[in-house]
């Protein structure tokens, strides 16, 4: 039996089933056309989920190479022993049995854009009519000689991707001595989370002070300043962290000696108990394989119409890994925003329609600074037609007031609510 | 009523003709905007935790919540924010929306 004859008789299986749950239409062929969608995080498992929602007509393949998804958002807490990795792990599922999405656990390994094809590491070749890439990012290890080497890696950890790394580094925290520094390294901007190391700093900065009080938390940050809700970070680290957390702008990382746990900067090196270097990022490989990239030679350049990508046809691209409009963050968030914009241009260019000329999307980002008491980021994003890019809407951005156990409470409902949007 | 009426003829020939078009009342437009508030407060609006459920509620009630945040009148942590960057009409569609979705 052929490949695609196979997948085909999947699809007609998953079909069957599906058409037994309420409220689920299910299509009886691929009439209205085959979408895949690589990448199964908050832009690509919303972009699957969302055109068998509207469309059902459409087939749809999602390719995600874990089996369970792990956000990121909310990840830091497990460093401050607030929450497990279980709380923040999902499975796709629901995908399949509720959507009919055919849900392929590989690797993409090959996209050819002329044949309209992609390649998968178990060999299976999937034909698409429209391609959805949400890839993330790659973190950039050879920019820093010192951890080019696998092995000082286990040691210098990035947990940037939440996941085994994330218990790593929770380890590392907890067999650190009091009186030990903690050392977080930010890259240049952008980067995947903006507010996500200074967060980090603060979940640290809680389980030291209330844990081993004598411990400090110094940030090296590339950055001429703190990239995202600066002033309640600056004040919390001022008022709460006082002589725990120490904040260094202008100081990017040159490179590290893992054995011996030394941050090497332009004009000085420290040596810390638990080193934790966010490295500079990219978008994935399979985008650069693919020729997607465009700008920088690291992000991939969008229609935010229908984010088709402005280098290859029918491919479409989401999340951290697109150059984003300006003061539009790569978050999540913004992600599950592009999901949904990406599947209506989808189901349209598919019917021979064009996109909405009018997208709008938002963002909200939450941090904990404590156990309990959260700050937020929020705007809305709206399409320029002469930029044409998205610009903030007018008046529609801002932070918290102050920080707030009210806000901690929304924070943990959004990271239910949103993984709902996404794979329920 | 005719509209209805003719969009129930539409989606009866559709489905003659084996395709499974959405019915009438989910018009892309709206549902494209609506999906800008799942994220936070869920699928269709119903929200698990502390984040409130739009789903179901009055479209009167939706619509004068959603303007006091933009006036800046109603208490917020961020749906003041949020609500700013929808128009008048927009959020007529977003209450319209949300009133018409199920509770589980």
């Amino acid at each position: 039996m052929s490949l695609s004859r196979r997948r085909f008789l999947k699809q007609v299986a998953l079909v069957a089933a599906g058409a037994a749950a309420p409220g689920v239409r299910s299509p009886a062929s691929a009439a209205g056309g085959r979408a895949v969608v690589v990448g199964g995080g908050f832009g690509g498992a919303t972009a699957a989920k969302y055109i068998r929602m509207w469309a059902p007509d459409i087939q749809v393949t999602l390719v995600e190479r874990s089996r369970e998804f792990i956000s990121c958002p909310l990840s830091n807490r497990v460093l401050a022993g607030q929450i497990e990795l279980v709380d923040l792990t999902r499975g796709y599922g629901a995908l399949s049995s509720k959507y009919s999405i055919d849900v392929v656990y590989d690797e993409v390994v090959g996209i050819d854009p002329d044949k309209r094809e992609v390649t998968l590491a178990g060999g299976d070749v999937l034909p698409y009519d429209r391609l959805i890439v949400s890839p993330g990012v790659d973190l950039l290890f050879d920019e820093i000689p010192g951890l080019r080497d696998p092995a000082t890696r286990e040691r210098v950890l990035h947990a940037w991707r939440a996941g085994p790394q994330t218990m790593a580094l929770r380890r590392q925290l907890e067999a650190m001595p009091d009186g030990g520094v903690y050392a977080l390294t930010i890259p240049k901007a952008p980067y995947r989370c903006p507010p996500g190391p200074y967060e980090r700093a603060c979940q640290v900065a809680w389980y030291f002070k209330t844990q081993k009080p004598k411990s400090k938390v110094l940030i090296l940050d590339a950055n001429d300043k703190v990239q995202s809700k600066e002033a309640l970070f600056t004040k919390v680290w001022k008022e709460w962290y006082a002589g725990i957390i120490e904040y260094r702008p202008n100081s990017a990382l040159v490179d590290v000696d893992a054995k011996t746990l030394t941050a090497k900067l332009e004009f000085e090196e420290v040596k810390v108990d638990v080193l934790n270097v966010v490295p500079p990022q990219r978008a994935a490989k399979i985008a650069a394989d693919t020729g997607l990239i465009t700008a920088n030679n690291k992000w991939v350049g969008v229609d935010f119409l229908s984010y088709e990508s402005v280098a290859k046809k029918n491919i479409h691209v989401l999340g951290d890994a697109i150059l984003a409009a300006p003061a539009m963050p790569k978050s999540g968030h913004i992600a599950n925003q592009h999901g949904k914009v990406a599947a209506a241009a989808v189901i349209a260019l598919l019917r021979g329609q064009s996109p909405n000329p009018n997208p709008i999307i938002n963002n909200t980002c939450y941090s904990f600074v404590s156990d309990k008491q959260v700050i937020h980021v929020a705007s809305v994003h709206r399409y320029d037609p002469e930029k044409k890019t998205m610009v903030v809407a007018q008046g529609a951005s801002g932070v918290s007031a102050t920080p707030s156990e009210l806000e901690g409470t929304y924070a943990e409902s959004w990271g239910k609510n949103i993984w709902a949007d996404m794979l329920a | 009523m005719m509209h209805r009426t003719s969009a129930i003829a539409a989606c009866a020939l559709l489905a003659g003709l084996g395709l499974a078009y959405p019915a009438a009342g989910q018009d892309q437009a709206a549902r494209s905007l609506a999906a800008n508030c799942t994220g936070c407060h869920g699928p269709s609006g119903n929200s698990a935790g502390a984040i409130p459920t739009i789903a179901g509620l009055d479209k009167a009630y939706i619509v004068t919540a959603l303007q006091e945040f933009k006036a800046g009148t109603r208490q917020a942590t961020v749906m003041h924010q949020h609500a700013k960057g929808y128009t008048d009409q927009e959020i007529e569609v977003l209450a319209e929306y949300f009133s018409q979705q199920k509770r589980p």
